[in-house]
């Protein structure tokens, strides 16, 4: 029965391992072991062999467990043992063997710790203000003169440098394949280097605890080519167009009519604070934390009841009708 | 004795409090009910504990089963994000003040007396008061789910999120007077031990002779001593944040929310250590006994605990990696999480060094143990990797590093514990539990235990966060939440076994236990199982280390256990068990008297917390934080002006104790190193 039990836990574990490092990115897109940048890359060079001691150290010491409990069981109950108390070479032996290798670990850890404490500087260096918001983020370009949502969109192949801050509570910052988590904390301000190798849309989401709808505060990264990403600017940068006539202009006058507007900025047309910034609303493929994918119907579910949708989410439901919703879709296709 | 059957109105307590014998009568029931509500008997209020912790345990267990259905498929509806929010705080907290802590409390309660050679705690109307406010703590915290919703900040509580902004409702509040009533309750019953170890241990038990159990109690009853205060702060700076418009952790007003993530983890990390050092002593019973072989190197095993101790002061950093402090602090903290697994992995290497070469009998509550040795192994191995700082910005906040407490705190305390309950069972109750089904009991806990959180390291590093209600499809993690939610309702079934067992071993098939089923090494087999309510018909001497054991054993030249002649158990013997502990009489032995006023006074503790909740939203409702204050101190009042012990016949001699609580007849066991001689009063 013993055998058995450890033996199952044995191919438990196998076989996680295996799954583990067998699955593919693409089923994955968090995946945490597979970084797509030099700084997740930083962190991969420190947690693979560091998974690779303490591999040894579990087999070793389950090991001898699994032989004790196997070898040494009582065969008789006139066993009578010798009574080993102790022996002070043994213990001060298995006292200094593990510290000597956790001070090689230490001696690696520290100098990551530094390497990726460093603040990305130079020209090339692309820089990003964003702010966590119960529960959504906001991406601010400062120097492009462009805001966005949910999609932190970067060029390939150039340090991106991160200034951290929340509107609210605390959130955490987690693009697992192009670094590890940073908090975003009210009234600080943290700093982080991001970088991807490759175009391509890389998932992540907060990370630390930040009230109801926590799961629905999701993010995705967008890694452009260094073209791509400068055409990126140059289209959000713009203001927006305002349609006038149609759908879409009764649209844009119901954005304002129903409130939209004080919570939205549309460049060019409003001007709200509270909710994320419209104005190029087409250009991202997901809304609402990242949750949702960008289409009519899921705007059309969105509308009629967006706290229904994200739990304790601050845009309330407008009791829009059916009709109004049409019209208000038809305005936020317009802002490409 | 029904005229006492009422307990007194708070209003008569508080105006006349002081006259005990003319007011009420003491209680002097020795069965039923009310000697329970009354009892000061350690072994009474061990049991207590034990049984109000295990519903807690079901309770907490239930919650994590909601949890484990909502998470099972992606996008879950069994709870919404409101309800999952409030039932993981509640699972945690839950686990974490109601169950893993007073589960160990039983076992101080219950076992550090009779393992020093003392017939009580140092105080043991305190201890009647720790239980109860324990109890009202516990029932505090769970009504909120009655009165208009848990907390739901999580059992961390991180500020500004438990801040009125963010969450006005009263969840917090129970949260934070829960805690503090729970609080209360542990710093009194650490002070209690901390006395009675110190001062009541049998004449020759010098420290280095302390069975190991009782060193571990004495650890972290010192941890519990110092850590609570810090909690105790905490919440107070939180309160008045929100009651009192404060703005400590408000950062639009200067406050700093990552204070109290300092001063939380101050508190948190040694909590760790209380949680897991007093499982660690029970398996550093349980091993030796049933290696047929001494603990290996006892006195490294207490100073790695002593050690861990201390070094747990210094580590809570490793909590908030992800906030940013910089790359001093980080590395700091780094390097001295890192090297507290120094001790660790000395005791994990002592513990497989006690099984080495011995005589394993593999019962249930061996089982266990080396249960614990391995699965604490995980735990501590996956600890090491979130002391790497860099490595711990991918995992913490992960389920990664839910399933590494779990190793912690599961398959580290619970499994330890579970050896306790399978090993201290027949000397608590007189029965044996069944081994077929402890057997079954152990493996489909093992089995359920590896699937439900070994999945959750995988989930964890491949991007699922913690505390969320939900996760989408998209991100590839249903499989391992699926065999996860699997593995926890095999851990259900197994606690359900565990039930049977307790009902199968008493009810249907009782095996009446003898003093010392297991060939044990401890004072507290040396006596009759259950034991005499007064413990010991003499109080013992001790010789050395594993006393019990000394009687029983001496060793040949080539150091193997040898019988000695008429030793107890050995064969024609019966002189160890035959004091029976039905009668007082004829012994002498006069022991501290039940209280009503540990109950009174622990009430008011709730009735205080109430107060404050509800002063909060209206103001008048701070009236009846006055009332609960009036409570406390007239229960403390009259408990003061209440002698510890009665006469009990005329006639008979009673030493009066020289401070106020103290048994009277077992204040002198405890000088060191020299053997003091035995009370002499206590055997006549």
């Amino acid at each position: 029965m013993t055998r058995a039990g450890r033996l199952r836990t044995l191919s438990t574990t196998v076989a996680a391992a295996l799954l583990l490092v067998s699955c593919g990115d693409q089923e994955l897109p968090q995946n945490a072991l597979d970084p797509q940048g030099p700084v997740a890359q930083k962190l991969a060079n420190l947690i693979n062999p560091v998974f690779a001691v303490a591999a040894v150290v579990f087999v070793l010491v389950q090991g001898l467990v699994l032989y004790s409990a196997l070898r040494f069981r009582r065969r008789s109950d006139d066993e009578a043992p010798r009574q080993v108390h102790g022996n002070a070479k043994m213990e001060l032996g298995w006292t200094i063997a593990p510290a000597l290798i956790l001070l090689v670990i230490s001696v690696f850890t520290v100098g990551t710790i530094a390497d990726i404490n460093r603040k990305a500087e130079g020209a090339d260096v692309v820089s990003v203000n964003v702010t966590g918001h119960q529960w959504w983020w906001e991406f601010e370009y400062p120097d492009r003169g462009v805001v966005t949502a949910n999609e932190l969109h970067i060029p390939t192949g150039r340090e991106v440098a991160l200034r951290l801050t929340s509107d609210d509570v605390i959130h955490s910052f987690w693009p697992p394949k192009l670094a590890g988590k940073l908090d975003v904390i009210p009234g600080r301000a943290n700093f982080m280097t991001l970088e991807a190798d490759e175009p391509g849309t890389y998932f992540g989401q907060c990370a630390e605890f930040c009230g109801l709808s926590h799961a629905d505060m999701r993010l995705r990264v967008v890694a452009h080519t260094p073209e791509d990403f400068d055409e990126w600017v140059r289209t959000n940068a713009a203001p927006a167009e305002r349609p006038t006539e149609g759908e879409a202009g009764e649209g844009a006058a119901l954005f304002r009519q129903k409130g939209c507007a004080s919570c939205h900025t549309v460049n060019g047309y409003s001007a709200g604070e509270l909710g994320p910034d419209l104005t190029h609303l087409q250009q991202r493929k997901v809304f609402a934390g990242a949750t949702f994918d960008l289409n009519e119907q899921n705007l059309r579910v969105w509308l009629r009841d967006p706290p229904g949708e994200k739990p304790g989410s601050l845009m309330p439901n407008l009791e829009l009708s059916e009709d109004e919703i049409t019209k208000l879709i038809a305005y936020l296709e317009t802002l490409k | 004795m029904t005229t006492v059957l009422e307990p007194p109105s708070p209003e008569a307590l508080t105006t006349a409090p002081a006259d005990d014998t003319g007011l009420m009568r003491r209680p002097t029931e020795p069965q039923g009910v009310w000697s329970w509500i009354t009892t000061v008997d350690h072994k009474r209020i061990g049991i207590l504990y034990g049984v109000t912790a295990f519903i807690f345990f079901l309770a907490g267990g239930i919650e994590a089963l909601l949890l484990r259905l909502q998470l099972a498929k992606p996008n879950g509806t069994v709870l919404g994000a409101a309800a999952y929010n409030e039932v993981f705080t509640m699972h945690g907290t839950t686990m974490v003040f109601l169950v893993v802590m007073p589960l160990s409390a039983a076992f101080f309660n219950f076992m550090m007396p009779l393992q020093i050679g003392a017939r009580d705690v140092a105080f043991p109307r305190l201890n009647a008061f720790s239980y109860w406010a324990f109890l009202f703590g516990g029932l505090f915290l769970y009504s909120s789910f009655l009165l208009g919703g848990a907390p739901d900040g999580g059992w961390f509580g991180y500020a500004p999120n438990t801040s009125i902004v963010f969450s006005p409702g009263h969840g917090i509040d129970f949260w934070v007077f829960g805690l503090q009533i729970l609080g209360i309750a542990s710093t009194v019953s650490a002070v209690n031990f901390i006395v009675t170890m110190l001062n009541m241990r049998a004449p020759g038990m010098t420290l280095m002779r302390m069975p190991i159990f009782s060193w571990m109690t004495l650890i972290s009853s010192f941890l519990i001593l110092f850590a609570m205060p810090v909690i105790t702060v905490a919440l107070f700076l939180l309160a008045f944040d929100r009651n009192f418009g404060a703005n400590f952790f408000n950062p639009a007003a200067g406050g700093d929310p990552v204070l109290w993530q300092h001063l939380f983890w101050i508190f948190g990390h040694p909590e760790v250590y209380i949680l897991i050092l007093p499982a660690m002593g029970m398996v550093s019973e349980v091993l030796p006994v049933f290696s047929r072989k001494p603990l290996f190197g006892y006195p490294v095993m207490v100073f790695s605990g002593i050690a861990i101790g201390f070094m747990g002061w210094g580590v809570w950093v490793h909590h908030m990696f992800s906030v940013g402090l910089g790359p001093v602090a980080v590395s700091a903290f780094s390097l001295s999480t890192m090297f507290i697994a120094v001790p660790t992995g000395v005791k994990i290497f002592n513990w497989i060094a006690t099984t080495w070469k011995g005589s394993l009998k593999l019962s249930t509550p061996m089982l266990f143990a080396m249960g614990f040795v391995a699965m604490f192994t995980i735990g501590g191995l996956s600890g090491v990797t979130h002391a790497v700082a860099p490595h711990d910005r991918q995992q913490t906040d992960t389920y990664y590093v839910v399933a590494h407490f779990h190793y912690v705190l599961f398959g580290g305390a619970l499994f330890g514990i579970m050896a306790g309950i399978y090993y201290w069972w027949p000397k608590i109750f007189g029965t044996m539990l069944n081994e077929r089904l402890g057997k079954l009991n152990f493996w489909t806990w093992f089995l359920g235990f590896n699937m439900a959180f070994g999945p959750m390291h995988i989930l964890g590093l491949q991007g699922m966060p913690r505390r969320i209600y939900t996760y989408d499809d998209s991100l590839g993690l249903n499989v391992w939440n699926m065999v996860s939610t699997v593995g926890a309702f095999i851990i259900a079934f197994s606690v359900s076994v565990f039930m049977f067992n307790i009902w199968h071993s008493h009810k249907r098939n009782r095996v009446q236990a003898p003093g010392d089923p297991w060939d044990a090494r401890t004072l507290e087999w040396s006596i009759s199982s259950p034991p005499p309510h007064y413990n010991f018909a003499e109080i013992p001497t001790v010789h050395a280390l594993d006393e019990f054991w000394h009687r029983k054993y001496t060793e040949d030249d080539d150091g193997r256990p040898v019988r000695v002649a008429g030793s107890p158990g050995s064969e024609g013997d019966d002189a160890a068990h035959d004091d029976h502990g039905d009668d007082d009489h004829g012994h002498g032995i006069h022991m501290p008297s039940p209280s009503y006023f540990p109950l009174v006074a622990a009430f008011g503790l709730p009735v205080m917390g109430y107060g404050m909740v509800y002063g909060r939203s209206s103001g008048q409702s701070y009236v009846v934080v006055v009332l609960g204050a009036l409570i406390l101190l007239g229960g403390l009042f009259a408990w003061a002006m209440e002698p510890s012990a009665e006469p009990e016949e005329e006639g008979q001699e009673v030493i009066e104790p020289a401070t106020d609580d103290q048994p009277a007849l077992v204040t002198a066991g405890g000088e060191e190193p020299a053997p003091a001689p035995a009370p002499e009063e206590s055997g006549s």
